[in-house]
């Protein structure tokens, strides 16, 4: 949109009025009253709009995406520069409220986003029950319905905080989190109908992609109050990323766990032990031993705006972030402008439901001078979101898997804001 | 109001079965009243159940008749797998397999079969359904208990005329059989916020 030289034509002055709104300085054109012949197509008044459509899409003027990524300390984008891309990042500066749009959750798959037909699909659950049974998907959308809004966050979100990743984005570092309203039925009720026997402790879950994922769930009594077999996420169907037309869903718990396309539930008295609950998704600690079966998401706070590789002027700004815990409800949340010496308590936005994304606001008038800037949670068991030393010193820095420190963005005297590792 | 007098219902249903459960009046702990319930879903048959049940598991539960060796494992790697994992399984691109014993506890541990694996049960349930990325759920039993024989060899954990089947794969003792411990967490113990107000770092 960058005009050169002195002669900026009127057209070039809306579309640059555009930009400059985008950036909140102050619009100094108003469309519409003396606008020539040539800019009618861009007074919305003078032109008749479009018409109904079949399948809505956002504002051609929208462009927040989802970006690429692989493994730890790799190059996040799309195309010939990260062909083997087997995620993609939620933009979360972009977001607003606490529901991720079902186009910009965040995908993470081992072989690919299968093809299956709804009609061809069935869900086989057998092992330790009484009876062996097989569901359609409309039988299981005739059972009782169940709906929950919450978090799902790949375990491996903020892998790259334990190598000191340098100069990213709040995408690039959190954006394998992500919420929305789940429907489906409730776990219970399908192991009610099939009558599950007293010794099964475990179920194997498994879907069917490429890779046959498959992982052990052990039957605690929150698994079996809270899970649920999902056909729906935000009022539609799952998107096919997120394991259409079936999913497993468990509020609070490692998103690997939340078996996509699921095919298969088999009730067992132990843990299978499949590669991905012991070569992967393990917690290697540096004395060699390694944490299995993390499988909660412990509480994790993290500022959106502003936030790495962005630039701010002096003035207002409202801090705002995201908040979660896979134990239960945040029930505080505080901010920290000086780098963790002084804290003062954020205001959390309605609705504040357990195990989801809550959104927290901060009114903060910058001065142009540096500022690091730091959230922390608290949540309803009063466990506190760790400062990066503590976690480190705990685990180590090879853990891969379960990152959930403070975070600090330093905001330069320049107005850039850069991670930092304090 | 209906709705609830079916809770109600389901919930007194339920509480009987339980009781007569406990009492030992029942074998089986729901009443076939409580399975017609719903009426949805259908009783799988065995045929059905044994062409899904695919998993494997370390008592051995699963794993199909056949066997393999060494020698057949290493014409199997080299002609599916050694374009993704190098040919002796550690020069990549994708995951090593070999190698890496008594790394763990050190700044650059290398996590593979035979340095960080648990289960040499888990190489049939993955390298069958998952394995080669191209044609997962292409191998045969013989060529998954040949290529399973190969890498536990290249790892030292089996001799090199060993045969793998059935039997044997379960008994096999993993080199990291007892590196894995259950969740301790929380297991990092922040300060109180409190403590933190007003201090230094």
């Amino acid at each position: 949109m960058k005009e050169g030289g002195q002669n900026i034509n009127r057209r070039a002055f809306l579309h640059q009025s555009v930009s400059l709104v985008a950036v909140g300085a102050a619009a100094l054109a108003v469309p519409g009253v003396h606008a020539e012949e040539s800019d009618k197509a861009l007074d919305p008044m003078r032109v008749p709009g479009a018409l109904p459509r079949a399948y809505g899409e956002r504002s051609p003027f929208e462009k927040q995406t989802r970006l690429g990524g692989s493994g730890p300390g790799t190059p996040h984008g799309w195309g010939a520069m990260a062909p083997n891309n087997f995620n993609s990042l939620t933009p979360l500066q972009d977001l607003h409220g606490i529901i991720t749009p079902s186009a910009l959750h965040f995908e993470r798959h081992h072989n690919g986003v299968p093809a299956i037909d709804p009609a061809r699909h069935r869900l086989l659950v057998h092992g330790l029950v009484e009876r062996p049974m097989i569901f359609t998907l409309k039988e299981l959308e005739r059972l009782p319905s169940a709906s929950r809004i919450a978090f799902l966050e790949c375990s491996g979100n903020t892998w790259d905080g334990w190598r000191e990743a340098q100069d990213v984005t709040v995408q690039d570092l959190y954006g394998l989190t992500s919420t929305s309203e789940w429907n489906g039925v409730k776990l219970s009720t399908l192991l009610e109908t099939v009558g599950v026997r007293r010794e099964a402790k475990w179920m194997l879950a498994e879907g069917s992609d490429a890779a046959g994922l498959d992982r052990s769930v052990p039957l605690t009594d929150d698994v079996l109050n809270e899970a649920m077999i999902c056909y729906g996420q935000n009022g539609e169907a799952l998107r096919p990323e997120q394991g259409y037309p079936l999913r497993l869903f468990l509020p609070g718990f490692e998103g690997n766990i939340n078996v996509k396309w699921l095919r298969r539930l088999k009730l067992g008295a132990a843990p299978f032990m499949t590669r991905w609950e012991t070569a992967k998704y393990t917690d290697l600690l540096p004395d060699g031993k390694a944490y299995q079966f993390t499988l909660v998401m412990e509480a994790k706070s993290v500022i959106t705006h502003p936030s790495g590789q962005q630039h701010i002027q002096p003035g207002f700004h409202e801090i705002r972030g995201l908040a979660w815990s896979g134990r239960g409800r945040v029930t505080n949340v505080e901010v920290s402008l000086d780098g963790g010496r002084t804290w003062q308590t954020a205001r959390l936005q309605e609705p504040v439901l357990p195990k989801c994304h809550t959104r927290f606001r901060f009114p903060w008038r910058w001065n142009g001078q540096e500022a690091i800037l730091q959230s922390r949670c608290v949540d309803e068991t009063g466990y506190i979101q760790p400062p990066r030393q503590e976690l480190v010193k705990e685990r180590g820095t090879n853990s891969l898997y379960h990152y959930n420190a403070i975070q600090s963005w330093r905001v330069e005297r320049d107005g850039q804001i850069r991670n930092l590792y304090a | 109001m209906d709705r609830y007098a079916t809770y109600m219902h389901k919930y007194a249903m339920l509480a009987v079965a339980a009781l007569l459960f406990a009492l030992g009046v029942v074998s089986s702990g729901r009443s076939a009243e409580d399975q017609a319930e719903y009426g949805l879903g259908r009783l799988a048959t065995e045929e059905e159940i044994r062409a899904w049940n695919i998993d494997v598991v370390p008592s051995g539960d699963g794993l199909p008749a056949g066997q393999g060796t060494v020698k057949q494992g290493a014409q199997v790697f080299a002609t599916k797998c050694a374009a993704c994992h190098g040919p002796t399984g550690t020069e990549g691109p994708k995951d090593r397999l070999v190698g890496g014993q008594n790394t763990l506890a050190t700044p650059k541990p290398i996590k593979t079969i035979g340095s960080y694996w648990p289960y040499a049960t888990t190489l049939y349930d993955y390298i069958y359904r998952a394995m080669p990325f191209n044609a997962p759920q292409s191998l045969t039993p013989v060529e998954t208990y040949s290529v399973i024989a190969w890498l536990l060899f290249q790892n030292k954990v089996i001799a090199e005329d060993a045969v793998i089947d059935a039997q044997s794969l379960p008994k096999i003792e993993m080199p990291n059989r007892n590196g894995f411990v259950p969740d301790p967490r929380p297991d990092v113990r922040a300060q109180a916020p409190d403590d933190l107000r007003g201090g230094t770092r």
